[in-house]
């Protein structure tokens, strides 16, 4: 072979065109191949599978989408649909136009209802600061502030009460400040609430009570409790029983931590008490049982004492939760904190619970989106929450027999609002996860 | 913490309680202590002066009076006739029943889709993803509501079995009938001589037991493997039904059949009972299907890669390797998951299915009027539940927990 | 822990603002100066208690709660009404939620004395009743035995049904549901062969039906239901109150003064017992504390009591019930007020 001339050579010279690889090997075939047809097993569930959606979809598109958006009563629907198709296989949309309304703010004023949208944007501005970084830190303003506006968008009245709430929150800060030189927690902490309390039970209702007749500002027409409703109600009492509870949370679960016996004793014993126990028996506490242990004559608002029993529910929660960001804590931080000289509060405020509380997050997203699906059950108490209200329709004579229409509604309003916080809590894992994998 | 040397002491001044650390615990307890005990003398005497007010008492004597209702599903023989605390314990038993119905069926599903989800075929994972979505974003009441209407308006009445040509017709060589009054299944009637039967199930299961130990300690001592699957199978059926054909067929079944206004004979399930149980199993099992996936993900490749290099098949590396991994991970957020359930399973309300909440705190609550009794009995008993749950988990737990040495 | 002291205070906070006092040992002087009338009604039952499109409650028994309004504060829109479900309805009137309770209950004497309410008088007549598809064949409630029925769960109607189907050696299997609507569902889905309630929501459910002609009522009423408003026990001079607006509008009707015709009637009559009642001999409504109009304000606001019948369960309504047992006692029914003198 050496007598090669040199036209010839083990390799070639110039480079072949480059083929297309075999039709196999690319594009949706390979696809196809490697993910659903590799192997008899994943054939076969390759094949169940598209049996199943195809049986899925074909029993419910041409329901889903052949509805009836426009009647007034079932019976008028299902006429509709019988000169349309002949049958009356259809889906009936028409309740979720016709009361709509009614579904998302109850039975709230309808002139009124610029109060709940504003209160709702105003929701989503306030919470942002909290959930995102990149917004301006200006923001948490109006996050303090938002608590205030939304029981004044929502309950109506003037301006003063609200605002007198917000002024004893001042002054209790300003007490704390002005006894801090004492350098003990104790005393300051006494002190801010004396001084609060003073405030709201004294001094702030005479002069709400002045200012109310006298200038009456920003005066909103006063609703009641049992006028809210819908989607509206599961907002108000999810968001407050989240907000109250990660105070009450923070904590039960120092309390859990401490080395204090009986301070140990009575939180644990609250936490392990309230988790034990279905949120349906709490709900029926409030609804049945406060009224006994609250001096005679005190009666309020059913909402509120439904807010008071999620708040312990969800705090007991939130307490497990910030335990384990507490337990997650590198030990170092401790002693770090220790070393600095700093107290106990001090190392809690400074170190401890900021990257705790950062860790936990997702952990309170998690309870949150738990305690917002929870809110459902108080329909077991008469609080016309969506699926009350869905009964609320079926009582109705025009609607009587309407199920599957407003369940998907329902499920709907719900699957997005939980599936977006459970995807927000997903993605902040994801960003605060430190090491590299 | 300083270790300075004792300072000097001369006598006790007040204000160390606050200032001095080796105080300030005992009095921050003893405030503490303080105000719990204000806060709950506080709640009885408002309790007392109310009750008062109101002429009643607390008094769990109603418990022993005649309970005067009825409840459709009893595992315990209960009549009208029965006491109170009679219908509480039936409705503790259904409550119980369908949390460890629920239990099981929610870690099946559970481990089925999350593995599933794993899967390495695209359109079966996303379809496990949908439904794992679906549940765990929608509240679980609604899913209750759903499934009870899916049953009473999808499935046909035990009327539409009549006929010559009925509508409807049974399953399973007319054994199973699927009616929206629920599902009637062949129960089995026990003769006499059935309890050596039974003993005798009860004795190889067992015996089973004991052949895996001996042959997992012949295994570990002399590397040889027996075919355990197949054995254990013999055990299973073999002298069981040797008995049972010896002694001449003891324990018969008695098949539901259309009588009167329903089906008779056989076991029913009632519609309640199997829309709460399948709601909570699909709603928990879509938890569960998250915690095993994670579980199975928290366990690094690299552990499979020496399995595979130790030689060990990939069945064997699921189940030696991987599997008593996982669990470590799996275990404490599925005891959280089974005290859900068993919480969620008061929602038995919604379908009436006659549970705790149902009976004591329904029923008995409103025919005597004793809330504040019934609603303590009520959240008693479910918390000791619940606690005994947790416990039982927990002693499970320790005993896969990674021993350290 | 600044914090959280702060917003643990504004629990507190919310707390002690939304405790309002109540309770008064005077429910009338409670309701005055709240000028508004706490009145516990059913959630849902159309005809006696119901939202409508726009959430006020309308009713049989939401107008007793707004003649009482119109009797002590003038006007019968000042009522505020409070859905309480059957387990919580004695609770919340005791611990005073509610002035007084409007929901169809039934006057029983252990809900009487020892549930320390005080019913005072019967607004609606009713009987438990059983309701059956008619392709069922059957025609007696004897004939019911090893049937399937729907009842509501925690209601005496639950008691009664054990009872009848023990005495007569029946057996049947309860299906218990949770609501009203719920047990409609239930009915027409044939997951139950009967269902049994009071029989006059056993007729509003039938006359909703698609198809009310493929469903008979059972001739047999197993129980006696008499329904009516409660207080607490106590209060006497409140009971008075209520009991004496019920019996307004139900000698209004026997005496034919109709809300049409009241103001007329209300500058003098012949007959010495409509001017007592309408206030224009006698000091009547002193003696009970109030105005001396609060009849006449109860019959112009919201009609007598066979008006408020024809208005809101009547045969012209959706729910269609007969006067039957409910009819005046001058027309062979149960209903009969004592005289106004």
């Amino acid at each position: 072979m050496s007598d090669t001339t040199n036209s010839l050579s083990y390799v070639r010279k110039e480079m072949l065109d480059q083929q297309p690889a075999p039709r196999s090997q690319v594009g949706a075939s390979r696809w196809i191949r490697e993910n659903l047809f590799n192997g008899w097993f994943n054939s076969i569930l390759t094949l169940i599978s598209i049996f199943v959606i195809y049986k899925v979809l074909a029993g419910s598109l041409p329901w889903l989408f052949g509805g009836v958006w426009d009647a007034t009563s079932l019976e008028e629907c299902r006429a509709i649909l019988n000169e349309r198709f002949g049958n009356t296989h259809y889906a009936c949309w028409a309740v979720i136009t016709e009361r709509w309304n009614q579904l998302i703010y109850g039975f709230y004023p309808d002139t009124e209802y610029w109060r709940a949208n504003l209160a709702f944007v105003l929701m989503l501005v306030a919470l942002a600061p909290v959930l995102f970084d990149a917004v301006p830190r200006k923001l948490l303003w109006l996050t303090i502030a938002f608590p205030f506006i939304l029981v004044w968008l929502v309950w109506g009245g003037t301006i003063w009460g609200p605002l007198s709430v917000a002024v004893g929150f001042a002054l209790a800060g300003l007490a704390f400040k002005l006894t801090d030189a004492l350098d003990s927690m104790a005393v300051s902490a006494i002190s801010a609430v004396i001084v609060a309390f003073l405030w709201w039970l004294v001094i702030g209702p005479i002069i709400v009570g002045g200012l109310d007749s006298a200038l009456p500002v920003g005066h909103l027409q006063e609703v009641e409790s049992r006028e809210l409703g819908g989607f509206m109600i599961c907002v108000i009492i999810g968001i407050s029983g989240i907000a109250f509870s990660l105070p009450l949370g923070i904590v039960l679960a120092l309390g859990r931590k401490s080395d204090l016996f009986i301070v140990k004793t009575i939180c644990v014993g609250f936490i392990e008490f309230i988790r034990g126990v279905p949120l349906i028996t709490l709900l029926f506490t409030a609804s049945l049982l406060l009224n006994y242990f609250l001096p005679p004559g005190t009666t309020f608002d059913l909402t509120l004492r439904v807010i008071i029993m999620v708040t312990f529910f969800s705090s007991a929660y939130m307490a497990e939760v910030i335990r384990g960001g507490l337990a997650a804590l590198p030990k170092g931080q401790y002693e770090a904190a220790d070393a600095l000289g700093l107290d106990y509060w001090k190392a809690q405020r400074l170190i401890i619970m900021p990257q705790a509380l950062k860790i936990s997050i997702p952990g309170i997203v998690n309870t949150f989106i738990g305690l917002f699906k929870d809110t459902t059950l108080v329909m077991f108490i008469g609080i016309y929450d969506m699926l009350g209200l869905s009964n609320a329709i079926r009582a109705n004579a025009a609607w009587n027999g309407v199920y599957w229409e407003l369940f998907i509604f329902i499920g709907l309003v719900f699957w997005i609002c939980c599936f977006a916080m459970s995807r927000y809590s997903q993605w902040l894992e994801r960003k605060l996860r430190t090491d590299h994998r | 913490m300083t270790t300075a040397p004792d300072p000097q002491q001369d006598g006790f001044r007040l204000s160390q309680l606050i200032y001095d650390t080796r105080y300030r615990s005992i009095t921050i307890q003893v405030i503490a202590l303080i105000a719990f005990m204000a806060i709950a003398a506080f709640l009885v005497r408002n309790t007392i002066i109310n009750l008062s007010n109101l002429g009643k008492d607390i008094d769990f004597g109603f418990l022993f009076n005649r309970a005067a209702y009825d409840i459709n599903q009893q595992l315990i023989p209960y009549s009208s006739d029965s006491t109170h605390l009679r219908a509480t314990i039936v409705g503790l038993l259904n409550t119980l029943l369908v949390a460890i119905l629920g239990c099981i069926l929610a870690t099946i599903i559970g481990v089925i889709a999350g593995v599933l989800r794993l899967s390495k075929n695209w359109l079966t994972a996303r379809i496990m993803t949908f439904y794992v979505e679906s549940f765990r974003n929608i509240p679980v009441l609604l899913w209750i509501l759903a499934f009870m209407a899916v049953l009473s308006e999808a499935l046909p009445t035990p009327r539409a079995f009549r006929g010559e040509n009925p509508e409807a017709s049974m399953w399973l060589f007319d054994s199973i009938a699927v009616t929206n009054r629920g599902t009637y299944i062949p129960a089995p009637v026990w003769g006499s001589g059935s309890a050596f039967v039974v003993i005798t199930f009860l004795l190889s299961i067992l015996a089973i037991w004991a052949f895996g130990k001996y042959a997992m300690r012949r295994f570990e001592s002399t590397g040889q493997m027996l075919p355990t699957f197949w054995i254990k199978l013999a055990i299973f059926f073999v002298p069981s039904l040797i008995v049972f054909f010896l002694l001449g067929r003891p324990i018969g079944l008695s098949m539901p059949e259309l009588k009167g206004f329903n089906f008779g004979g056989g076991l029913h399930m009632r519609n309640s009972m199997l829309a709460l149980w399948l709601a909570l199993s699909f709603y928990t099992g879509a938890f569960i299907a998250e915690i095993v996936r994670s579980g199975i993900l928290a366990i690094s490749r690299g552990q499979t890669e020496a399995a595979f290099a130790l030689g060990l098949r990939p069945s064997r590396t699921m189940n030696l390797v991987i599997l008593p991994q996982a669990m470590r991970v799996i275990i404490p957020p599925l005891i959280s998951q089974y005290l859900n359930l068993t919480k969620n399973s008061s929602l038995a309300l919604a379908v009436g299915y006659m549970d705790l909440r149902s009976t004591l705190g329904g029923t008995t609550l409103n025919t005597t009027g004793r809330e504040l009794e019934s609603m303590l009995l009520m959240m008693a008993i479910y918390l000791v539940v619940s606690l005994l749950i947790s416990t039982g988990m927990n002693v499970y737990n320790k005993s896969v927990k990674l021993k350290e040495r | 822990m600044k914090k959280s002291v702060f917003l643990g205070a504004l629990t507190m906070a919310g707390l002690a603002a939304g405790a309002a006092m109540a309770q008064d040992s005077s429910t009338l002087a409670a309701v005055k100066e709240r000028g508004m009338l706490k009145c516990g009604v059913n959630p849902g039952t159309p005809g006696f208690a119901a939202p409508d499109a726009n959430g006020k409650f309308v009713g049989f028994d939401v107008d007793v709660c707004r003649a009482v309004a119109a009797a002590v504060l003038g006007d019968s829109e000042a009522v505020e009404y409070t859905p309480l479900t059957s387990a919580v309805r004695f609770t919340a009137l005791a611990s005073g939620e509610v002035d007084m309770l409007a929901r169809n209950t039934t006057w029983t004497f252990s809900r009487d004395v020892d549930l320390k309410n005080t019913f005072v008088g019967v607004n609606y007549y009713d009987g438990q009743g059983f309701m059956v598809p008619k392709d069922l064949g059957v025609s007696s409630a004897k004939e019911l035995s090893g049937a399937t029925v729907c009842i509501e769960t925690g209601t005496t109607t639950e008691l009664n049904l054990a009872d009848y189907f023990r005495v007569n050696n029946m057996d049947y299997e309860p299906v218990p549901v949770e609501s009203f609507t719920e047990a409609q569902t239930q009915f027409l889905a044939g997951a139950c062969d009967v269902y049994t309630t009071d029989a006059s929501a056993l007729a509003a459910s039938r006359a909703s039906f698609e198809d009310p002609d493929a469903y008979v009522v059972l001739p047999e009423i197993i129980s006696k239901e008499p329904l009516g408003p409660l207080v607490r026990h106590g209060d006497d001079a409140w009971g008075d109150i209520v009991r004496w607006s019920l019996n307004a509008m139900i000698a209004a009707e026997e005496y034919g003064v109709t809300s049409a015709n009241a103001a007329e009637m209300a500058n003098g009559t012949d007959n010495p017992e409509i001017n007592r009642l309408l206030g224009v001999s006698g000091e009547l409504g002193a003696m009970l504390g109030l105005e001396n109009d609060w009849a006449l304000n109860i019959l112009t606001q919201v009609g007598n009591y066979g008006e408020s019948f024809e208005k809101n369960i009547g045969e012209n309504t959706p729910v269609a019930l007969a006067r039957g047992l409910n009819a005046q006692w001058t027309e062979g029914g149960l209903i009969y007020s004592p005289p106004f003198r």
